[in-house]
């Protein structure tokens, strides 16, 4: 239960640290260590080169700018969870982090690495793809902004190239009259999650205006809940759970494990869809 | 493999290490600056025996990295209370209410509650319960335990703030 032998270098700039992963294909981004460090120690992982993004000035920002909120890569979890602006121009984000892992190891772990490591099980990875959050990626041809819908391939995988790194996420902020929720099962509570479900919705006058609705822990990567989200538009409030639970496992693959049988997962997603439409609304009223 | 120089406080004091990359901040604690009083149970950060606090913060030791803590002001059990002096109240209130059996996780624990007290010194009980949350405890079901960081939060009260500041350790 030791890492295994591995370079490190601990870069000043953006450039040096894309230069870095460019010359080594076997090159790994170290940001806060909480899911890489374990990775090492399991020999799950075995980098050549460990490239910590921890001396980069000004990748540990919040800001906002039009309608979005800006987090940086580097922002600890718990600074994010406990930050004001946060909860009041994206509390799903607050919410989401709350369920990942413990306090002691939100003290470390950062956003940005949550969202690039692609933990189906995650939950910002979930409130990305729901919310469509940008993905800000620096690498060896310059800066691009990667929508969150087409940063998910599977397990712990991207489209990010090798070399490119995440330097902020890009969450839109609540409009007018807007509530959400993060709720999961876990086997206990910091766990990974057995199935989570992640939602935002606005309702104008007792019935829905917008509903977004993504769920984690059920498959290769987080999906959105597409056809529950378009049959909640326009629904009154009171029925919009019922919706949600009756249209969010529609199409899903299931994962089936024998622990967890993916109709087991696909019962729990049924019910905490209900659950976080059930508790966005109530938010929203 | 290469090999790096960092330089960080342990309990007030200041050290220069050469260390690979790969070494843990708990391994260089336990087994270059020999404080033992961090315990590594799971070594994947699931346990928190290894809990200790990085710039005034608890963290586990074992999934971060010694390179990581370059700079960093770190503080273990060690500085809590030197031999024959008083105790934190942390440690006072977990002795009081028998908030230990095998002792293995209390260190971590110690760490953790250290920390949400500094933070907030009158914490809500979920708050305790999160932070508990964060720590196996196979002996006691934690309902001492919580009743410990109870008796802390009076402890601490009792003593006056500024009492246990980090600076004055």
């Amino acid at each position: 239960m030791k890492p295994p032998p591995v370079d490190y270098a601990a870069p000043e700039t953006l450039d040096a640290a894309v230069g870095l992963l460019a010359g080594d294909l076997d090159a790994k981004v170290l940001a806060g260590g909480q899911s890489l460090v374990p990775l090492l120690s399991m020999r799950l992982a075995f980098p050549d080169l460990l490239v910590d993004l921890g001396r980069i000035a000004g990748l540990d920002e919040i800001r906002e700018s039009g309608r979005h909120l800006v987090i940086g890569a580097m922002v600890r979890q718990r600074d994010a969870e406990t930050s004001e602006q946060v909860a009041g121009r994206c509390p799903l984000v607050v919410q989401a982090l709350r369920h990942v892992a413990h306090p002691q190891i939100r003290a470390r772990g950062t956003v940005g690495g949550s969202v690039a490591h692609a933990d189906p099980a995650g939950e910002l990875p979930a409130v990305a793809i729901a919310l469509d959050a940008r993905v800000r990626v620096r690498g060896p041809e310059g800066d691009r902004v990667v929508p969150a819908a087409e940063l998910y391939r599977g397990m712990l995988t991207t489209s990010l190239a090798p070399a490119e790194i995440v330097t902020a996420v890009e969450f839109p902020v609540d409009g007018e009259g807007s509530g959400s929720a993060c709720v999961e099962v876990a086997p206990r509570a910091g766990d990974f999650a057995v199935c989570g479900a992640v939602a935002r919705v606005s309702t104008v006058g007792g019935v829905v205006a917008e509903a977004r609705l993504a769920l984690f822990g059920v498959a290769d990567r987080p999906l959105r809940a597409a056809a529950a989200e378009a049959a909640l538009r326009e629904t009154p409030a009171a029925e919009a759970p019922g919706v949600a639970a009756a249209l969010a496992t529609e199409d899903v693959a299931f994962a089936d494990d024998p622990q967890i049988p993916a109709g087991y997962r696909r019962q729990l997603a049924a019910v905490l869809a209900r659950r976080a439409v059930a508790q966005a609304v109530e938010a929203a009223a | 493999m290469s090999r790096h120089t960092i330089t960080l406080t342990v309990n007030g004091a200041l050290h220069t290490e050469e260390v690979e990359a790969r070494l843990t901040l708990a391994d260089l604690l336990r087994e270059r600056l020999d404080l033992t009083a961090t315990h590594l149970g799971c070594e994947h950060g699931v346990c928190g025996a290894c809990t200790v606090l990085v710039d005034g913060r608890a963290a586990r030791s074992c999934t971060t990295l010694a390179v990581q803590a370059d700079g960093a002001a770190i503080r273990t059990l060690e500085g809590l209370a030197a031999d024959g002096a008083e105790l934190h109240p942390v440690q006072q209130a977990l002795w009081e209410k028998h908030g230990m059996q095998c002792g293995f996780c209390t260190p971590g624990i110690v760490m953790s509650l250290v920390e949400l007290l500094e933070r907030d010194p009158q914490p809500s009980g979920e708050a305790i319960t999160e932070t508990l949350g964060g720590h196996l405890c196979r002996c006691t079901g934690y309902v001492k335990i919580r009743e410990a960081a109870l008796e802390a939060v009076r402890l601490s009260a009792q003593a006056g703030s500024g009492t246990h500041t980090p600076e004055a350790r």
